[in-house]
């Protein structure tokens, strides 16, 4: 029996290397883990049917010599990237039957690696909420604490591997998606600098917001997975290469904005947390510095206002005509309202009725307009403290993992969940949510996360620093 | 204030089908969020009226593929088609 529960990447590949174990193996120890876990947490919408015929065909790659370090690897893919004659619904009733027409390019990266797809993991439809309580297909639980969420919106990607129903997943992330899962689910969750990493094929929520990046259970392995999936793509004109940098030397600076931190709102398990890992890396000779950053208190106000107007034009394409399914009516309009009424979720709803109003006539310039304000200085505020520091730290969310039901009356509730992740999707940024703890409620342990930001393109900084925070844990 | 009559405006223009009850909680919660969002209003004040911190990236409009060799590929997605066309509803009627 495979010990899954301290696999990475590197262990893998060299097992399979030296023949301790096939990828045959592999695939079916993760099998047997999601058939006895998955009716439980509900991570995992399908398990694809030939995931042992896919770990048959890459295991002759061991044999001639051609393996890649994610070859025979298991990935469980959010069910909004697109596999070639797979199912891929987003977690949608309005696509309940869609089969993908092509492959998403990190998909095609992965296919040339040789990984072994085990199946499509739930989400919040769309990947519209931070909870994966709005799929059609029921929550996905926490791993830790069956009767708390497991975060979102790729809350099945985080699951998934928390619960070793994968050794790597695949999220997107628009305002915290792979992040808060990542943290609330104890594992390393990556968003990638805009542009680092191409959206073809990811079904697109917030243009000029989404990325999609890896969860695994330690930063090593989300650095393996990124370095095969990034790189300019030209079906992806918002993708770009990394211009050239220095590799960053010597000790690290980091700042912590404490005024945004001490605001209210955030749990006392989360800030102690975070101030005893301040505590060890002063320790360890880091220099932390106390770093403002004034507009970082508007970004949920400009997220709420930007990622709408963005959903509202992206979901028109779900009409009932291209594809997925049809609510059939007396006539055309009919068609659509009642297929985009009946087949769309309350939140998406809600969303493209907020994102209409927005860019509406009349309202665009005291909503879109400003927000595109006010997004700039929150730039500005990244900018300003990268010349001074070389990571800024928050914690990943302000609350560990919380009840399932506890949020989902209250929309607002629910959306200041992303306070401390919307900044680097508004910006362009990477970062990189690490486990840093737990946090003790009600006698279960659940996990705590802390946030690395760093400036675009500088991922490696993220997985060098992660790294430490990694070790502190250890240590302690 | 936003009005169940806004919001069955807003429901036009989006093409989405919505139940009564759905209007007023929509109508409710949309406010709140606005209420939300209007700090915005002030922390725009000392902006900039336009920055370079986003643009649009567009590529030349040339070197199409051959034509139709995607489309069976995208037709047998649709929910009706017709040969070789995605199939809807007659948009205009008689009356």
């Amino acid at each position: 029996m495979i010990d899954l529960s301290t696999l990475t990447i590197k262990k893998a590949h060299e097992a399979l290397k030296k023949g301790d174990f096939t990828v045959w193996d592999l695939a079916e120890s993760y099998l047997k883990n999601i058939e006895t876990k998955n009716k439980d947490i509900n991570a995992y919408l399908e398990v694809f049917a030939d995931v042992m015929e896919q770990a048959e065909a890459v295991q002759r790659r061991f044999a001639d010599g051609t393996a890649a370090l994610l070859t025979g690897i298991p990935f469980a893919i959010k069910d909004n990237i697109l596999i070639e004659g797979r199912r891929a619904g987003a977690a949608s009733k309005i696509l309940a039957d869609y089969v993908a027409s092509y492959d998403a390019t990190v998909i095609s990266k992965l296919r040339k690696e040789g990984v072994v797809f085990l199946g499509r993991v739930n989400m919040d439809e769309f990947a519209m909420g931070g909870s994966t309580e709005n799929s059609a297909y029921g929550v996905t639980k926490n791993p830790h604490d069956l009767e708390r969420v497991a975060g979102g919106s790729s809350g099945g990607s985080a699951a998934a591997v928390a619960m070793d129903g994968a050794l790597v997943s695949l999220g997107s992330d628009t305002g915290g998606s792979i992040r808060q899962p990542a943290s609330l689910c104890g594992v390393v969750g990556l968003k990638t600098t805009y542009g680092r990493v191409s959206r073809h094929g990811v079904m697109a929520m917030g243009s000029s917001l989404d990325q999609i990046g890896p969860i695994g259970k330690t930063v090593e392995d989300t650095e393996i997975v990124f370095n095969a999936i990034l790189g300019k793509d030209r079906y992806d004109s918002t993708s770009q290469d990394a211009p050239a940098f220095s590799k960053h030397s010597g000790t690290f600076k980091v700042g912590v904005p404490f005024s945004f931190m001490n605001q209210g709102g955030i749990d006392k398990s989360v800030l102690d947390n975070f101030n005893e890992t301040l505590e060890k890396l002063k320790a360890k000779g880091i220099e932390v510095i106390d770093t403002p950053m004034p507009n970082l208190e508007y970004s949920l106000s400009v997220y709420y206002v930007l990622m709408p107007a963005e959903v509202s034009s992206n979901m028109a394409r779900f009409d009932g005509v291209k594809y997925g399914s049809l609510v059939k009516a007396k006539d055309l309009l009919e068609d659509y309202t009642l297929t985009r009424g009946q087949l769309l979720g309350k939140e998406v709803r809600r969303r493209i009725i907020l994102g209409t109003y927005v860019l509406s006539a009349g309202y665009y310039d005291a909503y879109y307009h400003k927000a595109n304000q006010v997004r700039a200085l929150i730039a500005d505020d990244f900018r300003k403290a990268f010349e001074k520091v070389d990571i800024v730290l928050t914690p990943t969310s302000p609350t560990p993992a919380f009840k399932i039901g506890e949020k989902s009356a209250d929309p607002i509730s629910m959306y200041l969940a992303d306070i401390f992740t919307v900044t680097a999707n508004l910006v362009g940024v990477p970062a990189l949510s690490v486990p840093s703890g737990i946090a003790l409620k009600e006698g279960k342990k659940l996990p705590l996360g802390i946030q690395l930001t760093a400036p675009h393109f500088r991922e490696d900084m993220l997985f060098e620093f992660g790294k430490i925070v990694e070790d502190l844990k250890s240590t302690s | 204030m936003i009005t169940r009559k806004d919001i069955e405006k807003l429901a036009d223009l989006a093409r989405i089908h919505l139940d009564d009850s759905e209007k007023d909680t929509l109508a409710s919660e949309i406010d709140a969020i606005l209420g939300y969002v209007v700090q915005l209003q002030k922390a725009s004040q000392n902006a900039p009226e336009k920055s370079d911190f986003l643009r649009n990236v567009f590529r030349d409009d040339m070197s199409p593929h051959e034509t139709g060799i995607f489309t069976e590929q995208l037709l047998v997605a649709s929910p009706d088609r017709a040969g070789q066309y995605f199939k809807v509803k007659k948009i205009l009627n008689q009356d």
